[in-house]
């Protein structure tokens, strides 16, 4: 079973990282790039799970123990497939 | 007993343990970061700068599960004093001991210099060597050193007096340019600045024994007066 999170700065953060690579896009002659925000991408192979419901609870407490840090980021679980 | 916790990537634990019995005249102890128990005797926790764990994840967020945290949240509930430096403050905040978190500086620079402090409470268990409105000068050298918390902990960090010690410039972003904060009961601190690299005139300055001192007189049962 394979799954992907993804956790993102809370929009309230400020991501410095994401300022400078707008930027740099600008630089680049991207002028349609008005803001960008950098996050992180997890990929997890997970063991069968019985249902996709539990492999999602799992996901979201994983991801709120280990994968995100709740005070500046939030999480969500994009896709689970078997 | 003073216990030095050191995790894989801990590098300032042994300038911490210098600065403690060169210095301060007290010694102390390493405890490796699989212990399940703090040394016997522990008096005051100090959780040293480094890059824990090559800071993966995010900074402090591997450390947090070590197996002597729990020993240390168990300390720290006891009220015994725990302070954290750097990455100890990162440890610190990860774990839930203090509020907030630390994010990278916020023009991308790693900052390594000097920067003045100003006390705004002078208390035991990590101040009570300064005084209010005192300026310290002791080096930072973080890239992930600026503290965030949201307004509603900013205000109640600010109204309850839980931050001890502001840079007078902000070197990397941090809100209510908060350079160290302490949780509610006052027995847990964290400082992104260095107090153990500024123990000794001729690296330039002492004012880090100030700092480190006030432990030292609190484990010692002096410095009561606030």
């Amino acid at each position: 079973m394979k799954a992907v999170v993804t956790v993102t700065l809370k929009p309230d953060v400020l991501d410095p990282q994401g300022q400078a690579i707008q930027h740099a896009a600008r630089f680049l002659g991207y002028d349609a790039v008005r803001d960008v925000r950098q996050g992180k991408r997890f990929e997890l192979t997970l063991e069968p799970a019985a249902d996709r419901e539990e492999a999602a609870a799992l996901l979201s407490e994983l991801a709120e123990k280990l994968l995100a840090n709740p005070v500046i980021e939030d999480f969500r679980v994009e896709s689970i497939e078997s | 007993m003073f216990s030095v916790i050191q995790f894989p990537g801990s590098n300032d634990d042994r300038d911490t343990r210098f600065a403690m019995k060169s210095v301060l005249g007290v010694p102390s102890e390493l405890a490796w970061h699989k212990s399940a128990d703090l040394p016997a005797d522990t008096r005051a926790v100090l959780l040293p700068g480094g890059f824990s764990y090559g800071d993966y994840l995010r900074c402090g967020a591997m450390a947090r599960f070590s197996p002597v945290m729990a020993a240390v949240r168990r300390f720290a509930e006891a009220g015994g004093p725990v302070l954290g430096i750097c990455n100890g403050f990162q440890i610190l905040c990860e774990s839930g001991l203090l509020p907030g978190a630390l994010l990278r500086n916020r023009d991308l620079h790693f900052v390594c210099e000097h920067v003045a402090l100003r006390v705004e409470r002078s208390a035991p268990p990590f101040t009570s060597r300064a005084r209010v409105g005192e300026i310290l000068h002791i080096p930072v050298k973080h890239g992930e050193g600026s503290y965030f918390a949201d307004d509603a902990t900013l205000a109640r960090l600010e109204e309850r007096g839980q931050v001890l010690l502001r840079y007078c410039e902000n070197p990397n972003g941090s809100r209510n340019d908060i350079a160290g904060v302490a949780n509610e009961a006052g027995n847990v601190f964290g400082m992104m600045p260095h107090p153990e690299h500024a123990v000794e005139p001729v690296v330039g300055g002492t004012d880090g024994a100030r700092i480190l001192g006030s432990l030292v007189d609190f484990v010692q049962g002096r410095g009561k007066a606030a």
